[in-house]
């Protein structure tokens, strides 16, 4: 690795593992990601690629290795940072996480209000937000009475209407059919190509195919050269 | 602060059931609590209009010279604590007690001599109006030559004292009881309604959410709680107090006091301590949850 190249990275994992019990999550896995990369984590199912991603937004601490991230050392991070330390990322959850007992537009607005912003730019933000991901329709509409496909739309709005430096997206086309997936994908790329790092987490080997950005291996929570899939 | 606001009648909207039994419990605590005030600041009214009133009455011995009354009257006069010294003939007491008894006085017309004794009434400064005070200064009286008697509310009064001081320590314990039980209460809500919203919480936290964004509403929605539970009790405590006083008025009669409720200072105090329950309540479940 160049010096440029690590003056660039946003996102440095140091021979890092993470173990529950006598599982290993992730095996020794040094890795660096850079500013707006177009990131692909590959591997099969039970690989690490969701463990990974916890570490980064500090979801779980790590076991062992050290992780930094826009220059903070995750094992030193106070716990009253870790809320600005999340803020960093727009995470779309491979399970979503919308909160079911809120409209569309509030599990939006949530990461604005939290952020503290005031309520006129929140209300603007939101629905042009919504507005790009094809939901301005549903603003009122609770997350249980979504289709997957829609559900997966609010969680990339919510994911990105903070203007994140950085994207975390877990699965993001999992459970969609082909035009959905494409439409989620190309909503990824332009907020990319708006200066956004896209870290995306998945199994899916069209959409990697289809990118053309850096694509990382995981299995059996190691870092490997080629793909298991 | 609106959005804080909001988020809490919200949620007091989709845990009612539990909100109610939590008010609830505030405002029985509350009915409960501010009763024993009730009760304590018009008893106490009582007390010290019945002190201002009392008076010792001094009756001498009939052995005594005429001579010496004058001395004497000086003497009392002079002792620590006492305001006002009248001398009063055994004459003018016998009238007095005519009037007094109109109907009955044909009965002590016929007396051939005035059975009565000559004394003085003493008032006393307000500085003596503590029990043990009066008690004291009686007793000096009484060791004085050519006092036969000395006379003064001694034992109804010592005994009241008595009585309310048992319902003062009573009503202490019990506020101090109920004042945990309904924290305990709204601390048990909040821990329920934080519960049920474990995962909302959580994604709060994902999304960069810091604790006090979060906790806040909570605090907002056991201060509600708190106030809406002191208003209802104190309304509560109001209309049976408009029951009672309306039953009790005329036999305590005109000649001493009004009933009266509690004072303004006193309601918004215990308005304030009801939310101060909530609050604590918040905290208490709050500390545990985000440990
Ligand atoms: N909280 C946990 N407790 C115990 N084991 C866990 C826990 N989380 C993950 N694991 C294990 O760690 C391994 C990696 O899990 P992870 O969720 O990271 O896989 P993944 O690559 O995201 O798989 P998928 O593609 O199915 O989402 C799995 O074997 C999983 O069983
Ligand atoms: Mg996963």
């Amino acid at each position: 690795m160049t010096e440029s190249e690590a003056k660039n990275a946003i996102i440095r994992l140091f021979h890092v593992y993470r173990n529950y019990g006598t599982k290993n999550a992730l095996v020794d896995v040094t890795l660096d990601i850079y500013k707006n990369e177009f990131l692909f984590i590959s591997g099969p199912s039970g690989a690490g690629k969701t463990t990974l991603l916890k570490l980064l937004y500090f979801a779980e601490p790590a076991s062992d290795g050290q992780i930094l991230v826009d220059g903070m050392n995750l094992s030193r991070i106070p716990r009253k940072n870790v809320p600005f330390l999340r803020r960093i990322f727009g995470i779309v959850f491979q399970d979503y996480k919308l909160i079911s007992t809120k409209t569309v537009y509030d599990n939006v607005a949530l990461v604005l209000e939290a952020a503290g912003q005031n309520r006129r730019f929140i209300q603007k933000k939101v629905k042009s937000v919504l507005r790009t991901v094809g939901m301005e329709q549903r603003l009122h509409a609770l997350p249980p009475s979504l289709s997957g496909g829609e559900q997966q739309r609010v969680a990339i709005a919510r994911a990105v209407v903070g203007d994140p430096k950085i994207i975390l997206a877990d699965e993001p086309t999992g459970s969609l059919d082909a035009d959905a997936a494409g439409f989620v994908f190309g909503l990824l790329k332009s907020f990319h190509t708006r200066g956004a790092t896209v870290v995306i987490a998945t199994h899916d080997r069209q959409l990697i195919q289809r990118s053309g950005g850096r694509v990382v291996h995981l299995n059996g929570g190691r870092l490997v050269e080629t793909p298991a899939i | 602060m609106s959005l804080y606001l909001k988020r809490a009648i919200d949620d007091i909207r989709q845990n009612r059931f539990l909100n109610l039994v939590t008010i609830v419990t505030i405002a029985l605590s509350i009915l409960i609590v501010s009763a024993f005030v009730l009760f304590f600041i018009n008893t106490s009214d009582l007390m010290s209009a019945w002190k201002k009133g009392v008076r010792i009455m001094v009756y001498l011995k009939s052995s005594t010279p005429a001579s010496e009354i004058p001395a004497l009257q000086q003497q009392l006069a002079g002792m620590y604590g006492i305001e006002q010294v009248n001398y009063i003939p055994k004459e003018e007491a016998l009238n007095l007690m005519k009037n007094q008894m109109k109907r009955q006085s044909s009965l002590l017309e016929n007396l051939k001599e005035n059975p009565l004794p000559d004394a003085f009434e003493i008032r006393m400064t307000s500085a003596t109006q503590g029990w043990d005070r009066l008690e004291k200064i009686a007793l000096q009286i009484e060791n004085l030559p050519n006092v036969d008697e000395v006379e003064y509310g001694r034992r109804w009064i010592g005994r009241f004292t008595n009585v309310i001081n048992l319902f003062t320590l009573a009503g202490y314990a019990l506020g101090t009881l109920f004042f945990m039980a309904a924290v305990f209460f709204v601390a048990n809500t909040i821990r329920l309604v934080l519960y049920s919203r474990r995962d909302e919480i959580e994604i709060m936290r994902l999304v960069g959410a810091e604790d006090q964004f979060i906790k806040a509403p909570f605090y907002i929605e056991g201060i509600i709680q708190g106030a809406l539970g002191g208003a209802i009790g104190l309304v509560a405590l109001f209309i049976a107090f408009l029951f009672i006083s309306s039953s009790v008025q005329p036999v305590s009669g005109a000649q001493m006091l009004q009933v009266r409720f509690l004072p303004l200072p006193l309601l918004a105090g215990i308005l304030v301590s009801g939310m101060i329950v909530g609050w604590l309540g918040c905290f208490v479940s709050l500390k545990q949850f985000f440990k």
